[in-house]
């Protein structure tokens, strides 16, 4: 018997010999048990914790926290909430990190070119740097800046002292307070005029350049423009702005800004350690730019640096990006080594002592990574965007 | 395929087989060894020998639980614990007891699914300053930096005392004693913050012990004692009254030395606390002579004071709360009857 009302293809595509069909049965088969599996596990975890008498809620975010923590960027104190340790927390991993990234960046890209330059004392400093720095663990590197550098610094009492109202000792660098008087809003007004004219000037400079080829001098006069307008209508407005310098009472230094030396150990570290990472890539990414680039530039008649500037790195970013953006999760993720220096981050508050407090295991370890995983997620598609930017753009 | 299937499906039937935490007495009977979490390092208290071999004040408390147990004060595994974690490693199943410097309070009986089973050691938080800086009182503080233990008591102490005292300072917090410690030696902090116990253990271990001193304020009530998980009454008992029956034993002269002789005493308490008489031994799970082992192997609570802490060891610590009740202290164990 003949049944020609079913197509052919459709009769095949419901077999099992199809391998299309087979290969989704089997995805999906994997998708459920892995599902089923993270199921179970979650619920098993919650009759565990009911069992042991262990209340799987939130209610303790709302409560207060009991507690001091030494550096905060956001308003907190003994009085304030769990859930307001925890964003002290995520706060102080979020400008750790940042800092951190600019300057092993800068330091990266200085000392990648710095490994290709010709000067055979400059590269070999820069290979030495990067061979020493990426051989050593993180861990040992932080406790080394610690404890070695920061910690041995003299005691308040033998500050050494910087000319300007700066102090230096093993409590961290002490800098004079700002203080803002009447008419200390003209000057910023007057800062931010002197930035939108060079802004203004850099675009016409280009467009000049573009038309006839001469180049303004935009460099010097931007700075000219961006320290003497401002310092003209300081001193006119009657010095607005005053510096107080501490002062050495009981302890320690009073009045100030305060830089924290488990603060210092753990940005000098992350920022070295990963810019050493960061100089190989910058290297090899240089290096794959095809030689006859900077031959080409050279022969057009551009200087070394212009060559460089113009020619040479916005070719070799498109490499770069892609492995720069997992050096800069590693720094992120790295940065939790802040509690063996005791510097106050997400883990040292939220998965140390609010978790230790709480007893809330579980949900504050649960929150804790999806915070680092928010972040992460974050740079990444920070980062991929940037490396879009740069791409090669088909024509 | 097949076979990554069929190991998933084990995995997920394996992890939703319920464990059960009741008998914590039987398991550690079956196991033959008790699994205790301790200091990692407070001398007198918890600390290794050069032979590795445990010692201290909660470590002998531990011990004293293996010897009602297991009739043996060496079957003991003991599982060195930060502040910052011992609370997980007893919720976990990780240790079968905590024998920690934790203080008993009303949350963590509440909130973490353990419980207190009593008081070892009766202490307050306490600051050591240096001597040079001329400091006689907590309340010339102002501006200091003071190290402490993260996750302890302490910080949420020092931040009610000073907030009392409108006194500002500033916190220096690492996850393990030796940090604190270390930091306060080399200057980084002015003040070390922590159980006066603690305090004079670190003291022992730097290496300028003269060049510090402990204030003579004492900012919190620290009853430091053992913890057990929620859920097992008998394993409860056990804890709770291995601690008396050492304490009672005090009360009553019996000591390590005439333990045995004092099995033919005919004071009747002498009798029902060494299971004489009565059944101390079967109501609660244990041999009949459960007592006789603690106190044999271990030493009664005087005895185990003085050699870990007290007029016998380094530390010299004095009694004060710790004495018993009649003699012009807190420790006090209800009847053996």
């Amino acid at each position: 018997m003949s049944d020609l009302s079913l197509p052919a293809p459709s009769r095949r595509s419901l077999s099992l010999h199809d391998t299309k069909v087979r290969g989704i049965f089997y995805q999906l088969l994997l998708a459920g048990s892995l599902l089923a599996l993270a199921l179970g596990i979650g619920m098993q975890t919650a009759s565990n914790m009911r069992v042991r008498g262990i209340p799987l809620s939130f209610d303790f975010w709302n409560e207060s926290a009991g507690f001091d923590i030494n550096q905060t960027l956001i308003p907190y104190d003994a009085l304030s909430t769990y859930g307001q340790a925890f964003w002290v927390g995520v706060v102080n991993t979020l400008y750790v990190s940042f800092l951190a990234i600019l300057l092993a960046t800068l330091l990266g890209f200085v000392i990648g070119v710095a490994r290709l330059s010709s000067n055979w004392i400059v590269s070999k400093v820069a290979t030495a740097y990067v061979e020493l720095v990426r051989n050593v663990p993180l861990l040992l590197q932080l406790l080394f800046w610690y404890n070695a550098v920061l910690k041995p610094l003299p005691a308040p009492k033998a500050s050494i002292a910087i000319p300007g109202g700066i102090y230096l000792n093993n409590r961290g660098l002490i800098i004079p307070e700002i203080q803002l008087h009447s008419g200390a809003g003209l000057v910023g007004l007057a800062f931010v005029t002197a930035l939108s004219c060079c802004v203004a000037l850099w675009f016409r400079a280009r467009s000049v350049q573009r038309r006839t080829g001469k180049q303004l001098p935009v460099l010097l006069v931007s700075l000219a423009t961006l320290i003497g307008f401002p310092l003209v209508v300081f001193l006119a407005a009657g010095e607005p702005v005053s510096f107080v310098a501490p002062q050495l009472r009981g302890f320690n230094f009073q009045g100030g800004h305060q830089l924290y030396p488990e603060f210092a150990a753990l940005l000098i570290g992350l920022s070295v350690y990963t810019a050493s990472y960061i100089a190989e890539i910058v290297r090899s990414g240089i290096q794959a730019v095809p030689k006859g680039q900077t031959e080409a530039a050279y022969a057009l008649g551009l200087a070394p640096g212009k060559t460089l500037r113009l020619v040479v790195v916005p070719q070799a970013l498109r490499i770069i990006i892609p492995p720069l953006t997992s050096q800069y999760l590693n720094l992120i993720k790295n940065s939790s080594l802040a509690v063996f220096i005791g510097y106050p981050d997400l883990v040292q508050i939220f998965a140390g002592t609010v978790l230790n407090q709480t007893g809330a295991a579980v949900q504050v370890m649960a929150i804790t990574l999806s915070v680092y995983l928010i972040i992460s997620l974050a740079t990444s598609s920070a980062m991929n965007a940037c490396n879009r930017h740069f791409a090669i753009v088909e024509r | 395929m097949r076979s990554t299937f069929k190991g998933l499906l084990a995995l997920a039937i394996a992890c939703t087989t319920s464990s059960v935490w009741s008998a914590t007495l039987d398991n550690v009977k079956k196991n033959g060894v008790l699994t205790c979490g301790t200091n990692s390092a407070t001398a007198g208290f918890s600390l290794p020998d050069n032979e590795g071999k445990w010692t201290g004040f909660v470590v002998d408390y531990c011990r004293a639980v293996a010897a009602a147990v297991l009739g043996d004060a060496q079957k003991v595994k003991f599982i060195p614990l930060t502040p910052k974690d011992r609370f997980t490693a007893l919720q976990s199943g990780e240790i079968d007891i905590l024998a920690h410097n934790a203080t008993w309070t009303s949350s963590r009986d509440t909130s973490l699914g353990i419980l207190f089973a009593g008081t070892y050691f009766y202490d307050g938080q306490g600051f050591m300053v240096r001597k040079a800086d001329n400091i006689t009182s907590a309340k010339g503080l102002e501006g200091a930096s003071i190290c402490v233990t993260q996750g302890t008591t302490t910080e949420l102490n020092l931040a009610d005392y000073f907030r009392s005292q409108s006194i500002k300072y500033t916190t220096v917090g690492f996850a393990d004693e030796e940090a604190v410690v270390k930091a306060y030696e080399e200057g980084r902090c002015d003040v070390l913050s922590a159980d006066t116990s603690t305090l004079n253990a670190s003291r022992l271990r730097m290496a300028k012990p003269d060049d510090s001193i402990v204030l003579p304020e004492l900012i919190s009530k620290e009853p430091l004692g053992p913890a057990v998980r929620q859920g097992d009454d008998q394993w409860l008992n056990v804890a709770k009254w291995t601690l008396y029956v050492m304490v009672a034993a005090e009360e009553n002269g019996v000591t390590s030395k005439n333990v045995d002789a004092m099995k033919s005493s005919d004071n009747p308490s002498i009798r029902r606390l060494l299971g004489v008489d009565g059944s101390i031994g079967k109501d609660i799970g244990l041999g009949d002579d459960w007592p006789v082992q603690v106190i044999k192997q271990v030493g009664n609570y005087g005895e185990v004071f003085d050699h870990n802490i007290g007029k016998d060891s380094p530390l010299k610590m004095e009694r004060g709360m710790n004495a018993l009740w009649n003699k012009g202290g807190v420790q006090y164990a209800p009847p053996i009857r």
